[in-house]
């Protein structure tokens, strides 16, 4: 451990269906929230592998000046509005966003990301009613990962079937997905956006994923059962895509694997360039607190 | 202020409005001059408003200005906060101020963060608007002025409302403000009339307090309904030969203390009116700010706060708790006999 990275980070290794498959249906103009477990979704959208690396460094050179970090690493000049680490604030947020995109008529929509575990909380039932309420051209995908931090959703979350369903006490569209399958993500995003544009409201969509890491950086996920891991890497989405793709005559093996040597070669001098960012000096920060 | 001259040489005249007139005023303005600016709140539309601040605005501008929510405080200042973010100057109303708390993640810890964790990449132009206050025998969950509330929530600007003039000057500062502001008004001023001069000229600025009443002996400072009840107090105390400066703050956040410094050097003494308990209050930041920085004491200052007891809605208990204009002329005598 070389103590590169301050603090904590939460993993997003497995939900990578998700957020590939999602982004590739979106559009430059829309907007997107996330959480405080993002990297992928700032990958997905387009950010460089150095900012993000900087900036979950705490470098100046990141993406957000280094003032944000792991949890908050996010670059507006992509449409992304934030990561916030309070669990529920995302929904409110991105279904402002899509409020707007609505009220100024504009063609585009919002795409708002969150965990299973906000989905009991206050700020996604008020989002969810305002949302349907006003019709807002917003897509909602809970990132159902099997665990609220330590805890199995299962044990937090009272439901009929799935999480979706509950799209269903507010007159909401839903859909249940398989997260593991971008092309499948990408399908059913796809088809919520174009239900958004075209001024029938918003979707629920609830993608099942797994997180192959512990909550955090201090978890070691030891309470899951045996095998269930291993039971997911069996569907890695990566893997799965892959698969997709040869079959489709798109990728050969050969070429996969030299992607992977090409990624990790990419991953290893963007890293060794973010280590030598400036550290943010306390002025830097001040100018950060309001704007002018 | 009875008139003021516009940059072209036109003159606006002072007029007679009451403070929850001044309220609709400034939202009417605002929604005339910037299509982005639009209101949220319970209640707000078709029905005016709780405090009827709101009155005819949903009729002249439309349900896509002036929205009524339910009654889902956090989720709606969220949604504010989105709206703010990408294009639109919204202005919530959250009814009591009692009912901040129910919608804190979103005011103190989305509003005025998500701009600084991104390292300045964006901004929220959003207002939330909130009247608090006792008087009214409301009782123990409808009656607090909630003021300071969020003085740790740096990145946030409050403002306070002592005046029909500052009611609308404040408000329309802080809609076109970039940074989030928390607008407090006092249910027991709605009803109270004063000079209003309307239009752009003259807004007042972020953190500039204001001198309502000009005096040498001694220095008062208050905010919402402690600057009505000081200025009622001063016509007595004049009786007695004591000339009182009073002072409406305006802003809790960023606080005016040069202009307290300016009056303190003239009259030597301080009193600090309150309607909040002294612990985590603005009134204590100003003695300790003032002490700080070297101001000299030679009297002590005198702080009138609420005591330490929830407010009731019975009569009598309630206008204990809330300073009264008996309470602050002791107040200021005791200041001054020192």
């Amino acid at each position: 451990m070389r103590g590169l990275v301050p603090g904590t980070v939460h993993l997003a290794q497995g939900h990578e269906g998700v957020a590939v498959g999602a982004h590739a249906a979106l559009e430059a103009e829309d907007w997107v929230v996330c959480t405080y477990r993002g990297h992928h979704h700032s990958l997905a959208r387009g950010m460089g592998l150095e900012p993000l690396f900087a900036e979950i460094m705490g470098r100046t050179t990141g993406a957000c000046r280094g003032m944000g970090g792991s949890s908050y690493v996010t670059d507006f000049s992509l449409g992304m509005l934030g990561s916030p680490a309070i669990i529920g604030a995302a929904v409110p947020l991105g279904a402002g966003a899509a409020m707007s995109a609505k009220l100024l008529g504009q063609n585009r929509i919002s795409v708002t990301f969150f965990g299973d575990g906000a989905c009991n909380i206050g700020a996604f039932h008020e989002a969810l009613n305002m949302a349907q309420l006003w019709k807002v051209p917003g897509v909602f995908v809970i990132e159902n990962n099997q665990y609220g931090e330590y805890t199995p959703y299962r044990k937090s979350t009272a439901l009929v079937a799935d999480i979706a369903n509950r799209g269903d006490a507010y007159g909401m569209a839903n859909t249940v997905v398989d997260g593991q399958d971008a092309v499948a993500v990408y399908e059913v995003v796809a088809e919520a956006r174009a239900r958004a544009i075209a001024g029938e409201g918003p979707t629920l969509i609830e993608a099942k994923t797994y997180r192959y890491r512990g909550h955090s950086r201090t978890d070691p996920g030891t309470y899951r059962p045996d095998g269930e891991l291993d039971a997911w890497k069996a569907r890695d989405p990566i893997d799965i895509l892959g698969a997709r793709l040869e079959e489709a005559g798109i990728l050969s093996t050969a070429e996969r694997d030299f992607l992977w040597e090409e990624v990790q070669a990419m991953v290893d001098e963007a890293s060794d360039r973010a280590e030598t960012g400036a550290w943010p000096s306390l002025e830097e920060a001040e100018s950060y607190v309001l704007a002018d | 202020m009875s008139s003021q001259t516009r940059a072209d040489g036109a003159v606006d005249e002072a007029v007679e409005v009451t403070y929850r007139e001044a309220v609709r005023l400034a939202f009417d303005d605002e929604l005339a001059s910037d299509p982005t600016v639009v209101l949220l709140g319970e209640d707000i539309a078709a029905a005016g408003g709780p405090f009827k601040t709101t009155e005819g605005l949903f009729e002249k501008y439309g349900g896509d200005r002036v929205i009524d929510t339910p009654i889902a405080e956090n989720g709606f200042c969220g949604m504010a906060l989105g709206m703010a973010m990408t294009g639109m100057r919204p202005v919530v109303e959250i009814m009591f101020s009692d009912f901040l708390p129910t919608a804190y993640d979103a005011i103190a810890m989305e509003m005025p963060r998500l701009r600084f964790m991104s390292g300045g990449q964006t901004s929220a132009p959003v207002t939330v608007r909130a009247s608090g206050g006792g008087g009214g025998r409301f009782g123990a969950q409808t009656s607090s002025t909630g003021e300071s509330w969020f003085l740790q929530f740096l990145g946030l600007q409050i403002a306070v409302s002592g005046s029909p003039q500052s009611a609308y000057g404040l408000l329309r500062t802080a809609i076109r403000e970039n940074n989030p502001v928390v607008v407090f008004e006092h249910k027991a001023l709605h009803g109270v009339k004063g000079p209003l001069v309307r239009g752009d000229t003259g807004l007042p600025k972020i953190g500039e307090a204001e001198v309502v009443r000009e005096g040498s002996d001694v220095t008062v400072v208050g905010s919402l309904l402690m600057v009505h009840r000081a200025l009622e107090a001063s016509g007595t105390l004049a009786a007695e030969g004591i000339d009182a400066e009073v002072i409406d703050i305006r802003w809790v956040r960023p606080l005016d203390l040069p202009a307290i410094r300016q009056s303190l050097e003239k009259t030597g003494r301080l009193v600090v009116l309150e309607e909040q308990y002294h612990e985590g209050g603005w009134g204590s930041a100003v003695v300790s700010r003032l002490t700080e920085a070297g101001f000299s004491w030679q009297n002590p200052p005198v702080l009138v706060s609420m005591p330490d007891v929830l407010i009731s809605h019975s009569p009598p208990l309630e206008d204990l708790m809330i300073p009264s204009v008996e309470r602050i002329e002791d107040a200021v005598r005791t200041a001054v006999s020192g």
